[in-house]
């Protein structure tokens, strides 16, 4: 993800660019001093009282996904694979978001659990809580400072600006504002940023398709460019040799589309947090829905730019060591690039505001994630049990602090040894897949156990491990994960998560079969048939998410044909 | 944004807005009525001019809209 060191930084600040990003600081500092006073209990703090609308919910629950590195990884892959990165904002995000509002949402809030590790609780017990919270703790916070030292690198790049001036400056910013008003907080800053990104980044792709004459003659410069597959959704994924990624169409269906986008946006508490701020079940339902409805355009601001880089830029990007070694632009620069082709004084300010405000609010996603879990699943639930609210509260303002420290932290070590960064998102990327196999068993099969669950987490995820050290040992040993001589280094992710979530729940659904399960009475409002779900009959067919789900999924299937 | 607000999401959205348009348009008058020598790609299209004032304008409509204190049904 860290863009290579070009000459020369890639863009020049004028001083009302300056001003505008000044602004921005002063308005979410302002915005935590606003919120300080209503963050005085727990159930304020920790979950923003439960009083979000749908709408605000649904733009965080988008939001804390959509940081700056996001935007230009995403736009560099664009740039790299062609429209198929598309999948990611589409097959790989959708389908899921629906999942999470329809079938899964209904248990996390009548459950009223404050987290995902909370939820095995109520529904496993504390081994697998302990397990699930202690992995997601340490890697959150430890994500948090590799994202931190990445988006530095960015500034240092795109700007030249010092390293540890980036650090400081937005981790301390994020540390007082999250600090102060909690998760409602870190939501409202989440919104504004939103705004701020479609502000900053929507210019390049309306200038951009000017430029370049229209979508459809913007296909035939790629094509004369690239290939023309680098314009086709789908028809390239018949078999692995014939798409710039080197993936077929299985990896993308049933490993990023039906497990690892399952497994983030459903049980990875940073994202699923915001939803649980919701005012009401169906506040909770329709905020997924929300953010699946705005996340199939988001696309036009990153993947979009991507391709018109692709066609128009006059240099060719290449990938970070060559471009290290040539001292020209990686593919990851392609944003900035595109920014600096189009935007003067003022919208350059605002385009580099909406990459900060983008990193912000995702270190400040995983700061009030960190810091609920370590309060209440790590800290009450092993340590102190029987504390007050306040000292809970008071535990949560230190946290927050003591994990942007401890991200700052990270963040320097990453700076002394780079191949770090790569092992801590490998390992964060383990535990997602069996954690979708354990959360969705314990959802929806009232004979999953506590000891199955726990097993087969743990399993799963150690056999996502071995895969992973296994192609870091011998990269011939791909075509054995990812069944094929032809499959790439991103197949492997689809692959690998594919196999774990597999092994999770074959071996919660046997070790489930030869261990005593819990009594129905223990799991209502749990699982399945248990659950009594509130009736929406009085309500008018537009209010329902079911609807409005299936505008979303109407909408969907639309695109990937159009662009098929 | 909640009924509990006296001041909501929407009207720091709408200030956000207001403030960044506000400057993004008169940096493109300025750049107007002095060109500078070295100019972006399209610079004869003055995006920051209509960009600028687009977003001015929906920043005052949230401002005036979610104005704290104000009652709305």
């Amino acid at each position: 993800m860290i863009t290579a060191l070009a000459q020369t930084q890639l863009v020049h600040l004028s001083g009302v660019d300056l001003a505008i990003i000044i602004f921005y600081f002063a308005l979410v500092l302002a915005i935590g001093f606003y919120l300080r006073g209503r963050a005085n209990t727990g159930e304020d703090f920790f979950m923003a009282g439960r009083e979000m609308t749908a709408w605000v919910a649904g733009l965080s629950f988008l939001s804390a996904n959509l940081g700056a590195l996001e935007l230009m990884g995403w736009a560099g892959s664009a740039y790299q694979y062609g429209i198929l990165a598309t999948h990611w904002y589409w097959i790989g995000a959708i389908p899921a978001m629906l999942f999470l509002a329809l079938v899964m949402m209904p248990f996390y809030y009548i459950s009223k659990t404050h987290s995902v590790p909370g939820y095995l609780k109520l529904r496993f017990g504390e081994s697998s809580r302990a397990l699930s919270a202690v992995s997601f703790a340490f890697m959150t916070v430890l994500m948090s400072g590799v994202n931190m030292f990445a988006m530095a690198k960015v500034m240092q790049i795109v700007l030249g600006w010092p390293l540890s001036f980036s650090i400081w400056i937005s981790s301390l910013t994020v540390a007082i504002y999250v600090a102060l008003g909690g998760l409602r907080s870190a939501i409202f800053n989440e919104v504004l940023q939103f705004f701020l990104i479609w502000a900053g980044a929507l210019l390049i792709p309306i200038l951009g398709l000017y430029e370049a004459g229209g979508w459809a003659h913007l296909k035939v410069l790629i094509t004369q460019r690239a290939s023309a597959e680098y314009v086709h959704l789908w028809s390239g994924l018949g078999s692995f040799g014939t798409n710039p990624m080197g993936i077929n169409w299985v990896g993308i269906v049933f490993g990023l589309g039906a497990i690892i986008s399952m497994g983030y946006w459903t049980t990875d508490f940073l994202v699923v947090q915001r939803i649980l701020a919701a005012k009401d079940m169906r506040s909770a339902q329709l905020a997924p829905i929300i953010g699946a409805a705005f996340k199939m355009f988001v696309p036009i601001i990153v993947i979009l730019p991507g391709l018109l880089g692709l066609a128009l830029l006059p240099m060719k990007l290449t990938g970070e060591s060559n471009a290290l070694l040539t001292g020209g632009h990686s593919y990851n620069d392609v944003l900035p690039l595109m920014l600096a082709r189009y935007c003067g004084p003022g919208l350059l300010g605002l385009g580099v505001t909406a990459l900060i405000a983008g990193f912000m609010s995702g270190m400040a996603g995983n700061v009030s994630a960190f810091t609920t879990v370590w309060t209440y699943d790590i800290y009450r639930a092993l340590i102190n049990k029987k504390a007050s609210d306040a000292h809970y509260v008071s535990m949560g303002r230190w946290t927050t602090v003591i994990g942007v420290l401890i991200s700052v932290g990270t963040a320097y070590l990453v700076m002394h040894s780079a191949s770090i960064m790569d092992y801590v998102q490998a390992l964060f990327s383990f535990f997602i897949a069996p954690l979708f196999g354990t959360v969705i068993l314990g959802m929806l099969w009232k004979r999953a156990t506590g000891p199955a669950a726990f097993w087969g987490l743990f399993l799963g995820t150690l056999s996502s491990i071995g895969m992973w050290v296994w192609v870091k040992v011998d990269p011939t040993a791909l075509q054995y994960v990812a069944l094929s001589s032809h499959a790439k280094p991103m197949a492997q992710d689809m692959f690998q998560a594919l196999w774990a979530f597999v092994i999770c729940v074959v071996v919660t659904v046997v070790v489930s079969l030869v261990t005593k399960p819990k009594p129905d009475a223990e799991l209502e409002g749990l699982v399945y048939g248990l659950t009594p779900i509130p009736s929406q009959k009085g309500i008018a067919l537009y209010q329902r998410p079911i609807f409005w789900a299936g505008v979303v999924t109407v909408v969907f299937v639309s695109l990937n044909i159009i662009f098929w | 944004m909640t009924e509990k607000s006296e001041i909501s999401i929407w009207f720091f959205i709408g200030l956000s807005l207001l403030g960044n348009g506000a400057v993004i348009t008169g940096a493109g008058l300025y750049e107007y009525f002095h060109p500078p020598a070295v100019k972006v790609v399209l610079f004869g299209a003055h995006a920051n001019i209509w960009w600028g004032a687009f977003l001015a304008l929906v920043g005052a409509a949230y401002c005036i809209y979610f104005s704290p204190g104000k009652r709305r049904a």
